[in-house]
């Protein structure tokens, strides 16, 4: 919404203020501004002058010498502008004096800051005093300014008194705001409300246009029969007749404020239609009333396919649920939308029918976007109109008709309006509104609030009244955000609850999550984030088989594309991308991670959310730099014991021979690996990169941070060193499980210190070393007490296929 | 006898000052003091000396072993010393050259930033929940007073999963699902991703973060609204951040207010970053609607409450100062790597 500050002052008599001002304190009173232009920033010494005679230049056949009076004196121009022609004189023209500045380049291009100095010179050795101006040149689009030529200097009407400001006679000495208007503030897409908030922020007086009796002794029913067939989507009809129009341009004082609102004048009809909806707010329409046939308007909704073609000359398809304005025969408009090409005013236009109605909002809104057709007046409708305005704004458009001399009112309204909108109460309860807002304003003060809004109070019942076009204030909390805002958000103190003190704190959940970064980081890896939607060729890039239930997603149905489709069932292409984008860049050695959620249908209707804390990496380091950063976490946040890696791990996306399923105490962590060479082809990334993924939800149950000091030992450890051949097919986890399995409480720890593949061990087996390590917390331990648990050891590994070296 | 040990004394004082290393002091304390040094076959002469000589004799001997061996100790540690300054001498390095670094990682920007939120509110009490992104409409919008037809609904550019479920486009859903807990007070935030359909461009990304923030309690105030969120920006932007509250319309809260705070790279002059305003626009708040109290079963008579959302982005972009929001997506490293 744009309003221009003339405008408003013309409804707000005694206003003064700086545009800053004006800005700050309506923004500070809730209508917030975003910006604002004043269109005579650049301008100065600017005039009213008169051609008094054109002379030839000279030396320059594009020049021409004018003689301008501009009132207190006649000075010398030179011009170039093509409509300035030898000879002539009488011309009302724009001079600006030496010294004087304009806005900007006759081209119409971006302004310049501080716009452009005028200086007198010589042109081709002819002394020039000044400069003639186009509209351009002053910063506005000639668009505005209808007869403009845009290659010459601007004409300005017979009214304009020479030597006076030409500025002020543009209407230029203005400046537009722009607003930033809340939905549930429909009162405020008019020049009236903003008028209205701008008298009760400036404690001023609001004066709404005077808007007197129209219309001759003719009756309108004569002309035109109305019957609102769907009135649950047409909540007033109001419609008058004008006759005898005569088309002409709108007077200068109406085209310029179009021109603040952005619109380009056209007529005296279309421009008065246009002036209403900026000022009230309430869109209008005209049909040429020849071409209703029967003399008849029907206000229905139409059929299924039904087909129309709109005043833009496109054929528009509709259905049942699209509100149309017929006549006797056939569909002459989309209510509230567009007017139809079959009833539209030309310029041989006689007798027209004017229509103010108020139709149903969400029906405007939704029948737009349906029919593809979005304009001015569908804006205002589906914002929910007040019917009480529609019958002024059409008073105010027939007032104008008038003024204008466009042509004869009938006499008399048709108004189809079966329920009033009546005005609501609200019980005032100051002290409710004073404990809500934390404040103590006086029940005078909110009633001088009450009284600037055109809120008033009826003593008996105790109850506000509340005007028709404040459909927002419903309750006791809307009457306090009205009290805050003349009272000034700024004013309201500022306090700390002071209820029971409660405990600040974090979940256990969160907890791990942070223990999952911190350790992350800990290991050199960077917190990466990426999108929670992709696309379903994910699946196909990782070589999920075509069953897999991963492939089961949930799908989006309005997504922005195909690759943002699916919600992720697994964390990997996000990662993967991440790890490309960086490898492209010439990154080296990248680490990263990220603690996200996948989405997995249920069969519900929300699917499960699990967090996931996947890691990857390219560069330094191998499968196991991947696992122990895996178990460098898990152990920090209590899963200490002995992990269980299974090699056949079956995903799809990584390397065959180096994957493994992470489980702990027979549930399932999780997985790690070598990303399969094609799907880091596929990615590319032209390393080897290592994934793991870690399932939060199951690795957080399994979690705790209870801590148990244990001692330290006080009697000393005994170690044997145990050296086997085994087959190199056999991972040396079965070792590790035979040594935790047979030795019992008295093993304290065990660790390869070799491994070794090569001539000297036989084709197709591999020599490995353990140390380890026997305790007991009460004693020395004696070879009595290990041997036993050595032969054990030994008499399993064996039965394994272990052969013991010397 | 007397002579003799005086002579040896002087010899041996004379031997130890000219010793350069602590193998020469041994073989001098060997020559002199051992079991087959001098002294030892200067006493084998002890049997010569008259009975009422021998005590005498004998303290002169010990007197001089004594001496002999403090000396010996003198140099040995005036020696050793030489050596160690010998040794760190030889041992110098260039302090200058580069060191061996952990490589450790970095935290995104948005979890740095939500973190420094997350700590001001629980310090000031306030417990950290979550909730579903894949979300019932009903949590998302009608119990927030936006009821199906409400024009926030199109504003919001939400997308749906099916007629029932979409993609959350606020957290403050979650305060829905905190109220019909029904556990009072409530004092929340609660951070997560929300979404919208909105293209990828240097101020927009379809997948988002937000902080929910809010209290329910007896005698809430709109003053306490204020308060809270004015000590809030203090802690994230620096003890001399204000703050100004602008009226404002969310259908779930009423009155509803913008916060802005002073601009903290200018300090309010005005500047590029606060383009010329000296002002930030940084949350959204207000008084929760009573008809959300309603819908949620919470007693709107009895209690009061306030609300706010936080764009993390928001957040993070203008305090880290990044001027594209697609970098927080991309994950580049050498971005990353600077928080």
């Amino acid at each position: 919404m744009n309003t221009s500050l003339n405008w408003i002052k013309a409804m707000v008599p005694g206003l003064e203020c700086t545009d800053q001002e004006f800005r700050d304190a309506m923004t500070l009173s809730g209508t917030k501004v975003e910006g604002f232009e004043r269109y005579n920033k650049n301008l100065e010494k600017i005039v009213v002058g008169q051609i008094e005679s054109v002379e030839a230049h000279p030396d320059a056949s594009k020049l021409v010498v004018c003689q301008v009076n501009v009132g207190s004196e006649t000075v010398q121009i030179v011009t170039g502008a093509p409509n300035v022609k030898v000879g002539s004189s009488g011309q009302k023209v724009i001079v600006v004096l030496d010294g004087g500045k304009v806005a900007g380049g006759h081209d119409g291009g971006a302004l310049p800051e501080n716009g452009i100095k005028i200086k007198k010179g010589k042109l081709r050795g002819v002394e020039s005093f000044g400069m003639m101006c186009s509209m351009e040149e002053l910063g506005v689009s000639s668009e505005f300014f209808p007869g403009a030529d845009p290659d010459g200097i601007y004409f300005l009407g017979d009214d304009a008194e020479v030597g006076s400001s030409a500025i002020e006679y543009l209407g230029l000495d203005d400046v537009v705001y722009e607003y930033e208007i809340t939905n549930n503030r429909v009162d405020c897409y008019s020049v009236i409300g903003i008028a209205r908030e701008a008298a009760a922020t400036f404690k001023k007086e609001f004066k709404a246009p005077v808007v007197t009796k129209t219309g001759n002794d003719e009756d309108v029913n004569d002309y035109i029969k109305v019957e609102v067939k769907d009135s649950d989507l047409c909540k007033r009809y109001t419609a008058r007749v004008v006759k005898d129009i005569k088309l002409a341009p709108s007077p200068e004082w109406m085209r310029r404020r179009l021109m603040t609102a952005g619109i380009r004048p056209i007529n005296n009809i279309v421009d008065i239609t246009n002036y209403v909806m900026e000022e009230y707010g309430q869109p209008m329409h005209a049909y040429d009333l020849e071409t209703i046939e029967d003399r008849k308007i029907v206000v229905a909704r139409a059929k299924d396919g039904e087909k129309f073609v709109t005043l833009d000359g496109q054929e528009r398809n509709l259905d049942s649920e699209v509100l149309m304005i017929n006549d006797g025969k056939k569909a002459i408009g989309i209510a509230g939308i567009m007017g139809g090409e079959n009833s539209m005013i030309t310029d041989n236009v006689k007798t027209m029918l004017f229509e103010a109605a108020t139709f149903d909002g969400t029906n405007i809104r939704k029948s737009a976007k349906r029919v593809g057709l979005r304009t001015d007046a569908s804006g205002k409708f589906e914002k929910g109109l007040d019917p009480e305005n529609a019958m002024a704004a059409m008073d105010r458009a027939c007032q104008l008709i008038e003024e204008l001399g466009a042509g004869v009112v009938v006499g008399g309204a048709i108004d189809i309006y079966p329920v009033k909108n009546e005005r609501k109460r609200i019980t005032f309860e100051p002290e409710k509104i004073n404990a809500l807002l934390g404040t103590n304003v006086s029940t005078d003060d909110m009633m001088t609030y009450f009284k600037r809004l055109e809120i008033e109070y009826d003593k008996d019942s105790n109850e506000l009244i509340i005007p028709t076009f404040r459909q927002d204030l419903l309750r006791n909390a809307d009457i306090a955000e009205e009290v805050a805002r003349f009272f000034g958000y700024d004013n309201i103190p500022t306090t700390l609850p002071h209820g029971a003190t409660t405990m600040g704190k974090i979940s256990f959940k969160q907890e791990v999550e942070l223990e999952a970064a911190r350790i992350a980081k800990f290991a050199g890896f960077s917190e990466a984030m990426t999108y929670s939607f992709e696309s379903p060729k994910v699946f196909d890039k990782l070589m999920l088989d075509a069953d897999d239930k991963l492939r089961k997603t949930i799908v989006i149905s309005n997504p922005l594309g195909e690759d943002f489709s699916i919600m992720r069932t697994l964390p990997l292409n996000g990662m993967l991308n991440s790890l490309s984008t960086n490898y492209n860049r010439r990154n080296k050695n990248v680490k990263l991670f990220e603690l996200a959620k996948v989405y997995i249908p249920t069969g519900e209707e929300l699917p499960d959310e699990r967090v996931q804390f996947t890691l990857g990496f390219f560069g330094d380091g191998d499968f196991f730099t991947m696992k122990g950063v895996v178990e460098e976490f898990l152990d920090e946040i209590g899963i200490s014991n002995k992990l269980t890696y299974n090699a056949d791990a079956k995903k799809n996306f990584l390397h065959p021979g180096r994957q493994a399923e992470i489980s702990y105490e027979g549930k399932v962590l999780g997985y790690l690996g070598e990303v399969h060479p094609k799907v880091a082809d596929t990615y590319g990334i032209g390393d080897r990169a290592y994934v793991a993924v870690l399932d939060m939800p199951v690795v957080t149950e399994l979690a705790n941070f209870d801590i148990k000091y244990t001692g330290i030992a006080k009697f000393p450890a005994v170690t044997r060193d145990l050296s086997m051949v085994m087959p190199k097919t056999m991972p040396v986890g079965d070792v590790e499980a035979i040594i935790a399995k047979r030795g019992g409480k008295l093993v304290e720890s065990y660790n390869l210190f070799d491994i070794y593949e090569g001539s000297q061990i036989k084709e197709g087996f591999k020599s490995v070393a353990y140390s380890i390590a026997f305790r007991a917390n009460d004693r020395t331990l004696e070879d009595k007490d290990i041997t036993p648990v050595m032969d054990n050891i030994l008499k399993d590994l064996s039965a394994a296929g272990v052969e013991l070296r010397a | 006898m007397n002579e003799r040990l005086v002579k040896l004394k002087e010899n041996a004082l004379a031997k130890i000052n000219e010793a350069d290393s602590l193998d020469k002091l041994n073989d001098i304390r060997v020559a002199f003091l051992g079991k087959k040094g001098e002294l030892t076959e200067i006493l084998k002469g002890m049997k010569d000396v008259a009975p009422e000589e021998r005590p005498k004799v004998g303290q002169i001997v010990n007197e001089t072993r004594a001496a002999i061996e403090e000396v010996l100790e003198d140099a040995k540690k005036s020696l050793a010393s030489k050596a160690l300054e010998a040794k760190l001498k030889s041992e110098v390095i260039d302090v200058t050259l580069p060191a061996k670094k952990t490589n450790v990682g970095h935290s995104h920007p948005n979890t740095l930033a939500l973190e420094e939120v997350k700590k001001i509110f629980v310090g000031m009490g306030y417990e950290v929940v979550e909730g579903p992104e894949v979300e019932y409409d009903y949590y998302n919008f009608e119990a927030l007073n936006i009821p199906a037809n409400h024009p926030a609904k199109d504003e919001q550019d939400t997308f749906y999963i099916d007629e029932k479920t979409l993609l959350r486009t606020q957290t403050s859903s979650v305060q829905v699902h905190e109220m019909e807990r029904g556990k009072l007070p409530i004092k929340m935030i609660s951070p997560g991703r929300v979404y919208r359909a909105d293209e990828v461009d240097a101020t927009h990304s379809p997948c988002f973060h937000q902080v929910e923030g809010m209290v329910i309690d007896e005698n809430i105030t709109f003053a306490d609204l204020k308060g809270t969120l004015a000590e809030f920006a203090k802690q994230l932007f620096g003890p001399e951040t204000k703050v100004k509250f602008r009226p404002h319309h969310f259908p779930f809260t009423e009155p509803s207010a913008e916060m802005d705070v002073s601009c903290f790279k200018c300090g309010g002059k005005g500047c590029r970053m606060c383009k010329g305003e000296g002002w930030i626009e940084i949350l959204g708040c207000g008084m929760i609607h009573p008809h959300v109290f309603e819908m949620s079963g919470i007693d709107k008579d009895k209690y009061t409450g306030f609300a706010f959302g936080i764009g993390l982005e928001r957040i993070a972009l203008l305090k880290y100062e990044i001027d594209d929001m697609r970098l927080l997506y991309e994950n580049d490293e050498r971005f990353l790597k600077q928080f």
